[in-house]
Parts: structure tokens; C-alpha cells; sequence
């Protein structure tokens, strides 16, 4: 597919950047309460990769559907997840948006759309046809996107999914997340092609590539892709090149060496919201100044929540066992 | 027989993350059939530090990084078994032998049944199990009576560094498939670990501490927790004789049943959901074989019936621990 031609308006680009920067102060926050012991469990940051979130979210409302991964903290950001009950969840807290029973990995808001975070790596692929599949059923014109890595194009869900979608030409976008690492392994060490869109035609469905550091390329592919499924066009596979910062886990992980620093120098300095900050500032679509107060605002927001978060109480013990079902039922009860 | 009679150990310590890798390359070396594959277990010596080393002294051909693909794994496995080599395999946290499951429980448990006895797969699957680690539902999970239930499957589950490597040997050098489970919280724990290779046969449970009131049967992590309890139960004068069956599948009946035998009271504890756990197997099996022997109904502790929850406090209320243990003892005892 030849590149978008679909471009941001000004205030396309703000919302953008808004919600890159809410992401990213997000993440470094939550980077430093993990390493400093106070978040338990494990993080996976989406630091670097804004722009993907962003650039596919502000295609979709409210009623759209995302499937995420284990890197799911920037897919619920951007599609509008609330800082408070986010970090209330990361410290386990009764106030979290799983009552503290699922942490980060699975971080949910079926209201929004946000059909979880997902420790199974592919494992939400399935899922977002099945959401896709519902959307048509019904007759309405949402659409379903869904996240997952480059790693997770290797696992056989990914692949029956993909095929069933497209077979049914379900309203659904695949948006692939190369970030060219699984955990630690590089892509050309995990599989023989380059450009994960390329399997797009194995499945019979568009295949897309967008640069996935620049908020207005995926602005442009996504948008496309979106449109299709809404349309009745059927799904799109879109890839997004991008990287991320830190370690696969934390902010240093292991401190175990597997890629090159310069490599993670290089990707650091395609900063995509310094660069869509250069070019807010060059269009004179916001001012310096103007720049800086976004980040202020989400920066006390962040605060806030966080502070929201430590004064929350721990879930109460007779929770445990709470929400396995729907409707438990008492043995020998109703005959 | 009882641990007392197996090897005598050289006096070295190893913590339990060595002694697997150490057992494996040990395997290696002396039969080139055996080779190792699974995610990031070689340039990374996996997540869990588990086969650290082995890439460097065995080369890529014999270490291999897989893709993000169970099903692949355990099918190459598989296939590489009934051609006549002997695998080892890793699925790093158990909860991924979802993924997994029909090549473990269609194909590599039940090919040498269907085929006549033809096949032979000396197949060795290492996962990781247990929660208490804060990560959640889909990364805690203890699975070992899902995998018990499959005839074909042998199932081997070591709860100190010594038992790892002896069991890991023998299950390297066992002609069949075997699922090695380590539990995460046990990789730090270190023991006399003698040098050169042994083996602790499989099928062969362990008295790990003698005592003359009640027979507590626990394995993996919950070995250190009945031992703890026992400890703290001997000052009220009570006796705790804690057996590890140390392989679940078989169950060594007959060293449990000796234990009985003198204490005339058993609990059986798991750290895994308690409904239809192992330990139901091993207390019907007690209760059917020991019968005339008890002096009250074989106890059972587990996990409540629930996933995993996040949030530490919750998770400390689901994980049986040596309080819980020694309270249930005292029930037991009718103190
Ligand atoms: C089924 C399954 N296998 C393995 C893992 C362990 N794991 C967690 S994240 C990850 C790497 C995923 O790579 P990718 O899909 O590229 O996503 P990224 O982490 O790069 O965002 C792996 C192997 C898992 N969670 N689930
Ligand atoms: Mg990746």
C-alpha cells in the first residue's frame, strides 16, 4: 500500500501530542515507583512507542474497541483511561480499575472500549475479532483495533485470527507494534521477514507500513485503515517501526545486555514527541510556551493520582473470591 | 527409601537457578542427542536465569532462541523426539502451556499409546509455576493437576536445589515425556548440590523431616512452608512428619502410607486451587489405601477458588502458608 495521504488538521496534531505527553509522564512516573519498590509486580513501559497509541486512537471514539497487550499502559491513555484509577490498579489498590486484582498486565475500562490489557502474549488477538465480529452483528459501525508486537506475529492466534477475520471481512485494524525486540530477542533472530505487513497477504488484507515514531504517519495509515473497517472494507493489517526506551521489563530490567546502546541511542534521538513538538512550534500551531503547559497540566494530574492511589485502601480480603462468576451459584440451592 | 539413602552430597552449595542449568549441561554433554530450545533461553539464559551458560559452552545449534510460538516448541519437541532425539524444552511460566496444550496433550502425551508402544519421546518440558510473585492471573498459576491428568505425561515438581538437578537429570534421561515444574519463588534457595551428575529417581517420594503426629504430603514451595510449620509446632509438642512426593505423577503411595502408618493423620497440602487439585488424588488415595490406618479424615489445604489476584495483600490471603498449615495440623490433632 502506498503511503497516507490522510494528514492531521492543527488540532488533530494537539490532540496528538496531548495525548503523547500524558502517556509519556505517565510511564516515567510509573517507571520510578517500580524501580523504587513501591509498585509490586511488573511493568512493561510503552516509553518511545507514544505516537503508535496516539496516532490510531484519535480515530476512534469511545464506542470503538481496543484490544491490548502487555504493554497496554499508553492503549489505555490515549484511549482515555483515568490516571487515578490507572495507578490505584498498579499499586493494588481497592480503588483500581480491577479492584486491585489485576494489575498492570490487565488493566481493563469495558465503558471505554478497552477490552484488557493481556499477559498472554496474542492472546487478545482472538478476542478483538470476536469484538469485531459483534460490531457487525449488530449492525453498527464500530470498529476494533487491535495492539499486539512484533513478537506476538509468531504465535499461532495471531495467525487463525487474522485469517478468520479477514474471511469473515470483519471491522477490525491488526496494528502491529514492531519494536523490533520480543523480550530479548531481536527481530531477524525471531523471524525471516522484514516488514510484518508483508503476511498481510497470506490472509488477504491490506498490509500497511507507517513509521511509528511520527504521531501524523500512523495518524495517516491508521486513519485509513479505520476508515476501511468502518466502511464494511474488512481488516487491515498496519505495522508501526518503532522502539521502545527502557527494558523489556522496568525501566534497566536486568541490566543483561542484549541490544546495542548506540542502537537505543539512535531510536532515542527519533523522539517522537520531541519531534512532533518541533513541529507544533515550526507551524506555529502551538506556541513554546504553550508546549510546556501541557506538560505542567498532565504533570500535576499525574500527582494527583498518584497521591490518589497511595491513600487508597487495599482491597478487603472477602474480595479474593469475589467476581469469578457472574452468577455463582449455591449447590443444592433451587431445585 | 528416603532421601538419607541417596547419594551423599560433596559439601558444595548452589542456590536452585544454578542447579538446573547445571543438570542440563551436564545431560548435554554426555549425550549430543540432547539439545535445548525455548523463548530467550539462550542469549539471555532465560527470564528466569534457569539455562544461563549453556549457549556459551554448547554453541546455537544445541541452545536455541525460539519465537513467541508454545505450540511450535512443543511440537518440535515432539517431532524431534520420535525421530529419536531427546529434547529439552521451555515454557517459561506454566501458564503459557495454554498455548501449548495440543501438542502436549494430543500429540507428545498420547503418541507412543496410539501408536501401538511404537514411539519413543524422551521429551523434557521445564516450566515455571507459582504465584506470590505479584504478577497476576495469567502469570502465577501452579497447573500441576491439569497436566497429572494426562496419561502420558510423567510429572516431576522439585522443591530445593538438590532435588532439582537429580530430578532434572532423571528426567532428562527418562524415556518419556516429563514436565519438570520449577516454582519461581524456589530459583534463590540453595542446598548442598553435589558435583558430579545424579539422578533422584523418579516415582520416589521424600521424608524430609520425621516426626510421629501428622503426616503433611506438600510439595514445591509448600515443602519450606510445612517444614516451618512443623518447626513451629514442635515447641507445643506436636509432631509433623512432612513427605515430598517430590514427582506428582507417579505418586509414591507407598512411602506416604508408611508415614501414616505411624502417624495415623495426614494433610495434604498444595499451593495450587484446592478444588479438584493433586492433593484430592493423593487424599483419596491415602483414604482408599489407608483407611484402617487413620484416626481422622485425610485434611486437605489449597488456594481458594480463584484466579490469582494482583494486589500483594490479596495474594498473601491465597497462597497456603506455614500458619495455615500448622492451624490446620492443630485441627487435625483436636487442639
Ligand atoms: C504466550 C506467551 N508467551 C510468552 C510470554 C512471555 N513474554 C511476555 S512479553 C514477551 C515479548 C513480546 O514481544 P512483542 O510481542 O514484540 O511485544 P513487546 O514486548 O516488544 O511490546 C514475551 C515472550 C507471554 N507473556 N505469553
Ligand atoms: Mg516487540
Amino acid at each position: 500500500m502506498p503511503p497516507s495521504e490522510l494528514a492531521p488538521t492543527p488540532a488533530q496534531l494537539v490532540d496528538m501530542h496531548r495525548r503523547m505527553a500524558r502517556i509519556r509522564h505517565f510511564e516515567e512516573e510509573a517507571g520510578k515507583l517500580v524501580e523504587g519498590g513501591k509498585i509490586p509486580g511488573a511493568l512493561h513501559l510503552y516509553v518511545g512507542e507514544e505516537a503508535v497509541a496516539a496516532g490510531v486512537m484519535v480515530h476512534l471514539d469511545v464506542d470503538d474497541q481496543i484490544t491490548s497487550t502487555h504493554r497496554g499502559h499508553g492503549h489505555v491513555i490515549a484511549k482515555g483511561g483515568d490516571f487515578k484509577l490507572m495507578y490505584a490498579e498498579l499499586f493494588g489498590k481497592a480503588t483500581g480499575y480491577c479492584r486491585g486484582k489485576g494489575g498492570s498486565m490487565h488493566i481493563s475500562d469495558l465503558d471505554l472500549g478497552i477490552l484488557g490489557a493481556n499477559g498472554i502474549v496474542a492472546g487478545s488477538v482472538p478476542i478483538a475479532v470476536g469484538a469485531a465480529f459483534a460490531n457487525r452483528y449488530r449492525d453498527t459501525d464500530r470498529v476494533t483495533v487491535c495492539f499486539f508486537g512484533d513478537g506476538a506475529s509468531n504465535e499461532g492466534a495471531f495467525h487463525e485470527a487474522a485469517n478468520m477475520a479477514a474471511l469473515y471481512q470483519l471491522p477490525v485494524v491488526f496494528v502491529c507494534e514492531n519494536n523490533l525486540y520480543g523480550e530479548f530477542t531481536s527481530q531477524p533472530r525471531h523471524q525471516r521477514v522484514t516488514d510484518i505487513a508483508d503476511r498481510a497477504v497470506g490472509y488477504g488484507m491490506p498490509g500497511v507500513i507507517a513509521d511509528g515514531m511520527d504521531a501524523s504517519a500512523v495518524f495517516g495509515a491508521a486513519g485509513e485503515c479505520i476508515a476501511r473497517a468502518r466502511a464494511g472494507g474488512g481488516p487491515s493489517l498496519l505495522e508501526c517501526k518503532t522502539y521502545r526506551f527502557y527494558d523489556h521489563v522496568g525501566v534497566t530490567g536486568m541490566r543483561i545486555p542484549y541490544r546495542d546502546e548506540a542502537e537505543v541511542d539512535e531510536w532515542k534521538g527519533r523522539d517522537p514527541i520531541a519531534a512532533l513538538e518541533l513541529r507544533l512550534v515550526e507551524e506555529d500551531v502551538l506556541t513554546a510556551d504553550a508546549v510546556a503547559a501541557v506538560h505542567q497540566s498532565v504533570v500535576a494530574e499525574i500527582a494527583d493520582a498518584i497521591a490518589f492511589a497511595e491513600a487508597s485502601p487495599d482491597p478487603d480480603i472477602s474480595s479474593l473470591t469475589e467476581d469469578v462468576y457472574s452468577n455463582p451459584i449455591e449447590p443444592g440451592g433451587v431445585r | 527409601m528416603t532421601a538419607t539413602d541417596l547419594p551423599v552430597t560433596a559439601g558444595r552449595k548452589l542456590p536452585f537457578v544454578q542447579a538446573v542449568p547445571e543438570a542440563i549441561a551436564q545431560c548435554m554433554r554426555d549425550d549430543a542427542d540432547v539439545f535445548l530450545a525455548g523463548e530467550d533461553v539462550a542469549v539471555y539464559g532465560s527470564v528466569f536465569g534457569t539455562t544461563r551458560g549453556l549457549l556459551d559452552e554448547f554453541g546455537p545449534s544445541r541452545v536455541l532462541d525460539t519465537p513467541i510460538s508454545e505450540i511450535a516448541i512443543i511440537g518440535l519437541a515432539t517431532g524431534a523426539a520420535a525421530v529419536g532425539l531427546r529434547p529439552v524444552v521451555d515454557l517459561m511460566f506454566m501458564d503459557f502451556i495454554g498455548c501449548a496444550m495440543d501438542q502436549l496433550m494430543n500429540q507428545l502425551a498420547k503418541m507412543k499409546y496410539m501408536f501401538g508402544g511404537k514411539a519413543r519421546l524422551p521429551v523434557t518440558v521445564m516450566t515455571a509455576a507459582g504465584a506470590g510473585t505479584n504478577l497476576a492471573a495469567q502469570h502465577s498459576q501452579s497447573l500441576e493437576a491439569m497436566v497429572c491428568h494426562i496419561p502420558g505425561l510423567k510429572v516431576v515438581m522439585p522443591s530445593n536445589a538438590y532435588d532439582a538437578k537429580g530430578l532434572l537429570t532423571a528426567s532428562i534421561r527418562d524415556d518419556d515425556p516429563v514436565i519438570f515444574i520449577v516454582n519461581k519463588f524456589l530459583l534463590g534457595a540453595t542446598s548442598d548440590v553435589p558435583v558430579e551428575p545424579y539422578e533422584v529417581p523418579l516415582g520416589l517420594a521424600a521424608v524430609v523431616r520425621p516426626g510421629t503426629d501428622v503426616t503433611v504430603v506438600a510439595h514445591g514451595r509448600m515443602v519450606g512452608e510445612a517444614l516451618a510449620a512443623a518447626e513451629a509446632l514442635a515447641s507445643d509438642g506436636i509432631s509433623l512428619e512432612v513427605v515430598d512426593p517430590r514427582t506428582l505423577q507417579p505418586f509414591d503411595l507407598p512411602t506416604v502410607l508408611a508415614s501414616v502408618a505411624k502417624t495415623h493423620r495426614a494433610l495434604v497440602v498444595q499451593e495450587s486451587v484446592r478444588y479438584a487439585g493433586i492433593g484430592a488424588e493423593y487424599a483419596a488415595q491415602i483414604a482408599e489405601e489407608g483407611f484402617d490406618e487413620l484416626d481422622a479424615p485425610v485434611a486437605r489445604l489449597g488456594a481458594p477458588f480463584s484466579p490469582v489476584p494482583f494486589s500483594p495483600v490479596l495474594e498473601q490471603a491465597y497462597v497456603p502458608d506455614a500458619a495455615r498449615i500448622a492451624a490446620e495440623a492443630r485441627v487435625l490433632m483436636g487442639t
